[in-house]
């Protein structure tokens, strides 16, 4: 049946548009370092495929080795019927051959060379006047056609960043690996980046591996996300499978939050701007006042709280404009490095990070009774 | 006046042919060196140095023996062209190759391996082939490293004495340079002939790396973009 309807849209689509089930990217491979192991398996379909994780989790190598700019040990990668790498039948397609486009996270912009000069320097086989026809057009759709006389160093970071994806994309490539290429960018001109990103993709529609460790960007973009950690994949869907499955502690954690409860609300007041969920305990329900979302009472969430915004009370503060004081008792404290985690019953359990100095100052131990403040906003909505 | 300008003329021509042949020679060493992964590269590195440390006349010796009839190149030169290659400009020319050999490749291979590596990976996924990615970018951006090495085994050149004595002689107008016609003045006891010349010297080498560090002061201070 998926296969029929493949087959009845790639017909149905215009000409020049790409079969969206050809043009996959399959890799399946691993490759070793001195101390780490990318063993990776993984399809990622036309348009954008998240890879989420940790820094030192092998998303750039994961490029790398799409790029073949690393050396596998041992496996197979695709793009559509095209074989880039096997090692089973020694197949090594050389990087300047797999027609895979790659935007550095760094952007390794030619900085002797002008941005026209950089644009054009992968349309060397066209003849000079297509050339500059391809290289006028792709400026003006990122709109940077201003700057084709600069020099690459003296341009600035959210002009770089343009010029890098044009330069990339006017090459036609197959695949695209795009290495946090906005990481640096204020949110205004990165949504911007990403909507003319979006308008090319319509247009070519190829796998494109987007590595970034920003979620919100993982829920802007994702249409596949995958999340990796320590080489390893540990978890692929769409962005609402993998980011709230209870499941995926890991995930979580990644996304920063070391605290994720289901609630449901219990009152909105949109008159405020917040509204109070209840998080089910074992004595009873706590409450909480987060930020208002859309859902009226009745609906279900999931609220997730960094540690790190967790302020740890000693005696029942009072004149605090944070809306949560929740009373608890010290489970245990943990120390790694120099944070100390400390686990605090409150009908939930709940983490919270602190320094050594405010342990000791507050004189912390298990079994002690503590306040756990926590502010509004502090509260991350997330849906179920 | 008392400068010998023959002397003089031959040692600037015996120094731009050296420098010429090493920029071209030294590009391929030097790219070797800066980027193959082969786990005994520091045996050729350490080849290439030798000539930094061992005293001229140990080089002369070998290039002399290497040059002379009895080894298979000097059979070979002599069977091709009539007559021996010690004791002739061309001989020179080879002594002094690799005499200066260092001179231009660690320069060079510096500052290729100083190219950050980003950027020839980004002209690799651009479609170059190795070969464009060098002219196009590693040259370019090694440029004050090219400038140093040809001018570093140009000016070493014309100052060089040991290997030159071993391998060519004292024969004016075809292996006599400067450095061994400021040593014969010295020994016919000329001081003044000799202090001319070797101010002249001093001055010519001076001037000629002053011009090369003040280039490379003002070419492509690359800054990353950020």
């Amino acid at each position: 049946m998926s296969d029929s309807r493949a087959f009845v849209d790639s017909t149905t689509n215009p000409a020049s548009r790409r079969d969206r089930s050809q043009s996959a990217l399959q890799g399946n491979f691993r490759k070793r370092n001195a101390d780490f192991i990318l063993d990776v398996a993984f399809k990622a379909s036309a348009g954008f495929t998240i890879l989420f994780g940790a820094s030192g989790a092998g998303k750039t190598t994961l490029l790398d080795c799409v790029a073949g700019l690393a050396q596998l040990e041992s496996g197979r990668i695709a793009v559509g019927g095209r074989v880039l790498f096997d090692s089973a039948s020694g197949i090594d397609v050389p990087t300047a051959k797999r027609r895979a486009g790659y935007v550095f996270q760094t952007l390794a912009l030619f900085p002797h060379l002008s941005v026209e000069q950089n644009v054009a320097y992968g349309l060397n086989h066209l003849p000079h006047a297509e050339r500059a026809s391809e290289v006028s057009r792709i400026l003006r759709a990122f709109r940077i056609s201003h700057l084709s006389e600069r020099p690459a160093r003296e341009i600035s970071g959210g002009e770089s960043q343009r010029v890098a994806l044009a330069r990339t994309l006017v090459t036609d490539p197959e695949v695209l690996l795009l290495d946090e290429p906005l990481a640096a960018l204020d949110a205004p001109t990165k949504a911007h980046i990403l909507e003319d990103l979006r308008e090319w993709n319509r247009e070519h529609n190829i796998p494109i591996l987007y590595v970034t460790h920003s979620r919100e960007e993982v829920f802007a973009l994702g249409e596949v996300v995958i999340v990796l950690d320590a080489g390893r994949i540990i978890a692929q869907g769409t962005p609402h499978e993998v980011m709230t499955a209870p499941m995926q502690e890991t995930v979580a954690q990644l996304a920063g939050f070391e605290n994720i409860f289901d609630a449901v609300v219990e009152a909105v007041r949109p008159e405020r701007g917040t509204m109070t969920c209840s998080i089910a305990g074992d004595s009873g329900p706590l409450v909480l006042e987060t930020p208002l979302v859309r859902g009226g009472v009745g609906a279900a969430f999931r609220i997730g709280i960094r540690a790190g915004d967790i302020l740890l009370a000693a005696s029942p503060p009072i004149g605090l404009s944070a809306r949560n004081v929740i009373p608890g008792r010290i489970q245990s404290l943990e120390q790694r490095d120099v944070i100390v985690t400390a686990r605090v019953k409150c009908r939930v359990e709940m983490q919270a990070h602190l320094t050594l100095a405010a342990r000791d100052s507050l004189d912390l131990s298990a079994g002690r009774e503590v306040w756990l403040v926590i502010k509004t906003h502090s509260c991350h909505l997330m849906q179920r | 006046m008392s400068i010998d300008w023959q002397t003089f003329w031959l040692t600037l021509q015996l120094a731009a042919t050296v420098s010429v042949v090493l920029l071209f020679l030294g590009l391929p060493i030097a790219y070797w060196i800066a980027f193959s992964r082969w786990h005994w590269k520091f045996l050729v590195e350490a080849v290439v140095a030798l000539p930094i440390v061992l005293p001229p006349t140990v080089l002369g010796f070998y290039v002399l023996v290497a040059l002379g009839p009895r080894s298979p190149l000097g059979r070979w030169w002599i069977a091709l062209t009539g007559h021996t290659l010690a004791f002739t400009f061309s001989g020179l020319v080879i002594g002094s190759i690799l005499y200066s050999l260092p001179f231009a490749v660690q320069p060079f291979a510096a500052s290729f391996a100083g190219v950050d590596r980003r950027l020839i990976a980004a002209s690799a996924t651009l479609g170059a082939s190795p070969l464009r990615t060098f002219f196009r970018v590693i040259a370019p951006l090694s440029l004050p490293g090219l400038v140093t090495g040809f001018a570093l085994s140009f000016a070493h050149t014309m100052g060089e004495f040991g290997v030159v004595l071993m391998v060519g002689g004292n024969i004016p107008g075809v292996t006599r340079t400067v450095s061994i016609d400021i040593y014969d003045r010295v020994q016919a006891t000329d001081y003044a002939g000799a202090n001319q010349t070797a101010l002249l010297l001093l001055v010519l080498c001076f001037g000629l790396l002053s011009l090369v560090y003040a280039l490379n002061r003002k070419t492509w201070l690359v800054h990353p973009v950020k």
